[in-house]
């Protein structure tokens, strides 16, 4: 109750602003005047955004922040984090508290064109996903006939189920549980055989619910699309093209091979003009951009490329330690792709 | 029979007086307490062993089978008991936020001389002036402490304050602040003059009539929608405000309340004797009104204390926002249980700490009233 009151005051409140045009323009130049970035993220999601146990701020999409401040103030460490749910992630970037948004939110239709915001250059493609004991030995969904499967009532996951049973012509036995909390126990407890959620949410409950988080296996089929990543706000281009091109400089570091141990190495010797225009040895488009002719360097050197940001926070050097599936380069068949510099 | 007039003895033999009730050493009364009939002793023995049993395996769960150090949570997975090896791994982010971790010295001496101060306020070591003077000091300290940027400490944002800190700053700003608002608005709601009881209602009654959250989730998010830029003021201090505004006027309710139990007489006596408007409020009225309204002004600066826990929905990590986030982490999350008892055991502590001193502050009060009519 309290939430819809909240929800529909800001609501009017942001359409009353915007119709003043109260939102903020030339992001860079605000954003250097004050020498900090500062960027909504969600907090409690361990893998995305989260504070350790030193107070320090690590995930996926606080590494897409410290990215952005490392190209525009060279400073990764410039960056201040605001924590926010999901009423307010959006509500702060409008009212231009914050600069640019990397709280998980899933790039809709709705959320684009209705909000006054940009969805730009997804960081991480999220889907439903099923997630089964080691010992079946299934390997994808297909073999999952006559299978057991944990979901919560009139979930996403409950509709993902139903259609791929029609799709696939195969049999699951749906046991259907009203609390997330009971669903876990019951999965782990062995009372079904898979469990449906969105893959990040599973690879979070198998860190830590399992007992040995190793004897259960994520299928690498995803079911409905979820592609999240950062937000800015609809009236500044040049931002939206800052932010966007640093995420495609973190996916190019990647394609190209340049980590954040070998990227001084690099910059010296490489021959590859790809890589030459991307560490700003050749032009680098940093002038267009507004920024400095190495930003791409920085983003590289201090916060490393796609692959080290998702290895270290959902990969394999993870606890969440989920594949890379949807996320992979194009190459490898994922959804990761950078036009060319 | 005539007895001497006014003389208590009596002539003659007393009356028998009745004996002593049977048994009326301390076990009897237990007895006549707990086993009277059969119906309480069964109910004693079977409350008593629930009670006992409960303790046993509190004491066992929390304290024999618990775990106490543990940095990589593997003891407390294999442990049948407590695992308070999550406040030991955890505590700094619970106590301190997100404060930057090379200078959380400085949020831990907060606390610290926050601490001494209320104590030493709280019996009463110095005269009044000289505590409010010290408090003034601790606020300026606090300041300079958190905020840095001065003396050579490193400056650090008002976003990266958090934990217990914050938690006392906003708290200790809403009394400061609250208190004073609070009796001018119960003052200006019993007001002569229209315009300021006018305003005076308004705002009392408006703020009252909406939300805590709400106040917070205006000041913060909605104003600077309506404030030109150049204007920026702190996103603290904007909720700080929403904060004092609706302590006091919620406060001023409970004043208006003592001031009405104030006999006219005092007031009219004062005005005989030639003093002005504010000297007799400030030297007759306030004084015997406040000291009426104590037991539910500090149901008040309780509820103020518990009210800084909504800080955590505009980003800021006070204690319990911070226990939260702390809490998310995949390797301690199963340990909720122990985290949120640590901080109800630091709520518990607080809060009664102020009721105890808001007891204290009664009891005064009558003492000074019984020698002051003797």
């Amino acid at each position: 109750m309290k939430n819809v009151v909240l929800r529909s005051l800001l609501v009017g409140a942001v359409s009353l602003g915007a119709l003043g045009g109260a939102a903020v323009a030339g992001t860079l130049d605000n954003v250097k005047q004050a020498g900090v970035l500062k960027c909504a993220v969600n907090g409690s999601r361990p893998g995305f955004s989260s504070v350790d146990s030193e107070g320090n701020w690590h995930g996926l999409d606080v590494d897409t922040c410290r990215a952005v401040a490392a190209a525009v103030l060279g400073d990764a460490g410039k960056v201040q984090f605001l924590k926010t749910n999901n009423q307010t992630r959006l509500t702060a970037l409008q009212t231009g508290e914050v600069d640019m948004t990397a709280a998980n939110t899933t790039w809709t239709r709705a959320r684009d064109t209705d909000l006054g915001l940009d969805f730009i250059a997804p960081t991480f493609y999220d889907g439903q996903a099923f997630m089964v004991s080691k010992e079946l030995g299934v390997e994808s969904v297909d073999d999952l006939d006559g299978a057991s499967v944990c979901v919560r009532p009139g979930s996403t996951s409950e509709r993902v189920v139903s259609d791929i049973q029609k799709k696939k012509g195969i049999e699951l036995k749906l046991v259907v549980i009203e609390d997330q909390k009971e669903v876990n126990t019951a999965f782990f407890g062995g009372r079904c055989d898979a469990m449906v959620q969105s893959s990040s949410a599973l690879s979070s409950t198998r860190a830590a619910v399992a007992d040995n988080p190793d004897d259960y296996v994520i299928l690498p089929q995803r079911f409905g699309k979820d592609p999240e990543g950062p937000i800015v706000r609809q009236d500044d281009a040049q931002w939206r093209d800052i932010v966007q091109w640093t995420v495609f400089a973190l996916f190019q570091a990647e394609e190209s091979g340049v980590t954040s141990a070998n990227v001084d190495e690099m910059k010296a010797d490489s021959k590859d003009a790809t890589i030459r225009r991307l560490l700003g040895v050749e032009t680098s488009g940093g002038k267009g951009l507004g920024l400095a002719p190495d930003w791409a360097y920085q983003v590289i050197k201090q916060v490393g490329n796609y692959g080290e940001v998702f290895d270290r926070n959902v990969g394999k050097d993870s606890a969440l330690k989920l594949e890379r599936a949807l996320n992979a380069q194009y190459s490898d068949g994922g959804m990761i792709y950078a036009p060319p510099l | 029979m005539s007895a001497a007039i006014g003389s208590y003895a009596t002539i003659g033999k007393d009356a028998p007086r009745r004996p002593a009730p049977h048994g009326a050493g301390r076990l009897a009364q237990l007895k006549a307490r707990y086993f009277a009939t059969p119906g309480t002793s069964l109910l004693t023995i079977v409350l008593g062993l629930m009670t006992v049993w409960a303790v046993v395996s509190f004491v066992r769960w929390g304290i024999i089978d618990a775990v106490w150090y543990d940095p990589t949570a593997e003891a407390c997975r294999t442990a049948s008991g407590a695992c308070w090896a999550v406040i030991t791994e955890k505590y700094r982010v619970i106590l301190l936020g997100t404060y930057p971790y090379d200078e959380q010295w400085r949020s831990a001496l907060i606390i610290a001389i926050w601490v001494v101060w209320a104590v030493l306020t709280a019996f009463r070591l110095f005269p009044l002036r000289l505590r409010l003077a010290g408090w003034l000091a601790v606020f300026a300290v606090t300041l300079v402490l958190m905020r840095g940027g001065v003396f050579g400490l490193s400056y650090i944002g008002t976003d990266a304050w958090g934990g217990l800190p914050l938690t006392f700053l906003v708290f200790g700003g809403t009394i400061a602040f609250g208190i004073p608002l609070a009796i001018l608005l119960a003052l200006g709601r019993r007001s002569v003059f229209p315009v300021v009881r006018f305003v005076s209602i308004a705002t009392i009654e408006g703020v009252r009539g909406i939300p805590l959250l709400v106040v917070l989730f205006f000041g913060t998010l909605i104003l600077p929608l309506f404030l030109p830029p150049q204007l920026d003021v702190d996103k603290l201090v904007r909720a700080e405000i929403g904060m004092v505004i609706f302590f006091a006027a919620y406060a001023a309710e409970v004043i208006r309340g003592g001031l009405q139990a104030v006999a006219d007489g005092q007031d009219e006596a004062a005005k005989a004797l030639g003093m002005g408007y504010w000297l007799r409020m400030r030297k007759i009225v306030l004084p015997q009104a406040i000291a009426i309204a104590i037991p539910a002004l500090f149901n008040d600066i309780i509820r103020a204390f518990k009210n800084t826990t909504y800080f955590a929905i505009l980003g800021l990590f006070d204690v319990l926002g911070a226990t939260k986030v702390a809490l998310d982490d995949p390797a301690w999350v199963r340990y909720g249980l122990e985290g949120y008892l640590f901080v109800f055991l630091l709520y518990f502590l607080i809060c009664s700490g102020l009721s105890l001193y808001g007891r204290s502050l009664e009891q005064d009060h009558a003492r000074r009233t019984r020698r002051a009519e003797q």
